[in-house]
């Protein structure tokens, strides 16, 4: 296997007396989907929000390309080519696709002194990205409102990867969605893949990362509880992981089934 | 792949859904009503026309501003104030201490762009909504204003504006006529009439266009290419729809909303110059409720009032209604008084029309 492209070892993050992270390590290699798993609560927000320049992490190391690196702010990562999707916060609805496409990097076109937005190319580029990741638009310049919520998280994926993103951190991005919606974004989460790009998938639902995981880390009260190879491990285990306990596991036997 | 239970949407229904439909409609309704009751009270001769076009071009000025910072998600109630301030300022400075009246008008819009900077900047570093920073303003400038009138002047009009800008290069920019050629023209081939006594006779009535006006049509079609066509304008959206996913993907929300700030500011000071220049003179109660017409001209146009949504060319119309139907009522002999009833029922309709219009284009259920 090839050198991680980001490497966190031993992140520790304190809020004061809270102690959110006390010891986490993660990696994610070129070309795989590495799922972060755990419950509400376990850590995933403050960890992620460390990998991506929000939080610094009180102790412990960032390794970009084998490099230590600190962040100092979301645009930091960006430019090292960490792109964040948050579940919420990724598309303004009032705006068209391709404006939120370009949002912050709008490509131009002079006209004289002026300059102006290039839509020709904003738009035929949009709507060959989201061709792409499976989605074929009715037009760019429709308003993101209208589209589904899997719609939504597919444009916010495609822009990242089109900006160059070399690790792509999926915040919860199936949890809000219906069947159909999170089969979308799974494919798309498998193409974003195959394309070597390294992708960080972060749920509470263990049936969406067995679908796409290569690798499964679960986190529990702010600290790893291991990590698994696609194959090494069972769905059922990794719930019990999760939830940190046998209440759970004798839960699903009272109830005969699966959550 | 194609949804199936996506409508194909025809090509007129795609022309329609626009921000500006509501004022598109509301403007031909509003020409259509007072051709019919009063087409035949001068309101369509030239002087009407003339009267009622530089009233909506006042509108417009203060509208694009306006426009502009609340689609950036931002409210500026300070303009009718920083109107009547900017007038005092021009005036004090050229009529009572002797400055050019350039110079003058020049200081004007630097103290107002600075006021604009100043509110915006309040804005961003305290986080308080600018409904509350700018109402403070609407308070202090009108204050100030007073003050500084009554400490120079002892009365709260200052006049001989007039006088000294007779002959200003600036002060034209602001006050003067263009084309009168062609207005002379179309005298002579009888499109409009000519005076037939008096020391003005044989010119045309109405002598040509108002730099008013030509102020008006410039900012209107700078702001709607700025906010269309440019990255600027992209950010100005992005601003407004939602500040924080604006800047995670890196735009620089606070630059952007001061600039805003900065440029509502810089629209009142050319309304400011234009009245002071025309009438001769500064009125310390100058621009009152200001704020709030321009806000209104900006709703009927079409924009959010929470931001992120709306139109330059809304906004322009919605200050051809207001000024339209507040001349036609005059015009029609209707009492005065019934202006305002006319325009709250205008604002209210305005309102549900163009939310019923937004949720066709954004998909809002």
């Amino acid at each position: 296997m090839s050198a991680p492209l980001i490497e966190l070892k031993n992140i520790q993050k304190h809020f004061g007396p809270v102690i959110a992270l006390a010891g986490v390590s993660f990696e994610v290699k070129a070309g795989e989907c590495h799922c972060l798993l755990g419950d509400n609560g376990a850590g995933k927000s403050t960890f992620i929000k460390t990998m991506s320049g929000v939080h610094k992490p009180s102790s412990g190391e960032i390794l970009i390309d084998g490099k230590p690196v600190t962040f100092d702010s979301p645009r930091d990562a960006m430019g090292a080519g960490i792109a964040t999707v948050y579940q919420d916060l990724a598309m303004i609805p009032l705006m068209s696709v391709t404006r939120n496409f370009w949002m912050g990097r709008e490509p131009e076109k002079r006209f004289g002194p002026f300059k102006f937005i290039d839509f020709d190319k904003a738009n035929k580029v949009t709507l060959e990205e989201m061709a792409s990741m499976g989605i074929h638009l009715r037009g760019a310049e429709q308003a993101v409102g209208t589209l589904s919520g899997g719609e939504r998280q597919t444009v916010a994926i495609a822009r990242a990867v089109y900006f160059g993103a070399k690790v792509l951190i999926l915040d919860e991005p199936t949890s809000a969605l219906g069947v159909r919606q999170t089969s979308n974004v799974l494919a798309t989460i498998d193409k974003v893949r195959k394309r070597g790009i390294g992708v960080v998938f972060i749920t509470h639902n263990v049936r969406h990362a067995m679908a796409v995981g290569d690798r499964f880390t679960v986190l529990n009260r702010g600290k790893t509880l291991g990590t698994a190879l696609r194959g090494e491990i069972k769905p059922e285990e990794l719930q019990d992981l999760m939830a940190g306990g046998k209440e759970l596991a004798e839960l699903e036997g009272s109830l005969g089934g699966t959550i | 792949m194609t949804d199936e239970r996506i409508k194909q949407v025809s090509a007129l229904r795609r022309a329609m859904i626009r921000p500006e439909l509501g004022a598109t409609t509301g403007t031909l309704l509003v020409f259509l009503f007072f051709l019919l009751i009063a087409g035949d009270s001068g309101m369509f001769s030239p002087e009407g026309i003339r009267n009622w076009t530089v009233v909506s071009a006042q509108f417009a000025i203060i509208a694009v501003g306006a426009c502009l910072l609340m689609i950036a998600g931002e409210f500026d109630l300070s303009v009718g104030s920083m109107i009547g301030f900017a007038g005092v300022v021009i005036a004090i400075l050229s009529v009572q201490m002797g400055w050019p009246v350039w110079a003058a008008i020049l200081a004007a819009f630097a103290i107002c762009l600075a006021l604009g900077w100043v509110n915006g900047m309040l804005v961003i570093k305290t986080g308080l909504p600018s409904f509350i920073v700018t109402l403070a303003f609407l308070y202090i400038l009108r204050g100030l204003t007073i003050w500084l009138s009554i400490l120079t002047t002892r009365q709260t009009i200052i006049g001989g504006v007039k006088d000294v800008a007779q002959n200003d290069w600036l002060a034209f920019l602001f006050g003067g006529v263009v084309l009168k050629d062609l207005f002379a023209w179309f005298a002579d081939i009888g499109l409009i009439e000519k005076f037939v006594a008096g020391t003005r006779a044989g010119q045309p009535v109405v002598e040509g266009v108002p730099m008013l006006v030509i102020w008006a049509l410039l900012l209107v079609a700078f702001g709607h290419v700025l906010l269309t066509r440019t990255k600027f304008g992209n950010w100005i959206f992005a601003a407004g729809g939602d500040a924080q996913a604006a800047r995670y993907v890196g735009v620089p929300v606070a630059r952007v909303k001061v600039t805003m700030f900065m440029f509502t500011a810089f629209c009142a000071c050319v309304f400011a110059t234009c009245q002071v220049i025309e009438f001769g003179s500064a009125a310390a109660d100058r621009g009152l409720l200001k704020e709030f017409e321009a806000i209104i001209c900006v709703v009927i146009g079409g924009a959010l009032l929470t931001g992120g949504y709306g139109s330059v060319i809304g906004a322009a119309l919605g200050a051809i209604i207001f000024g339209v139907v507040q001349q036609g009522l005059f015009f029609s002999g209707a009492e005065s008084s019934l202006f305002r009833v006319f325009l709250g029922t205008i604002l209210i309709l305005a309102v549900i029309l163009n939310t019923y219009i937004r949720r066709m284009i954004t998909g809002e259920r």
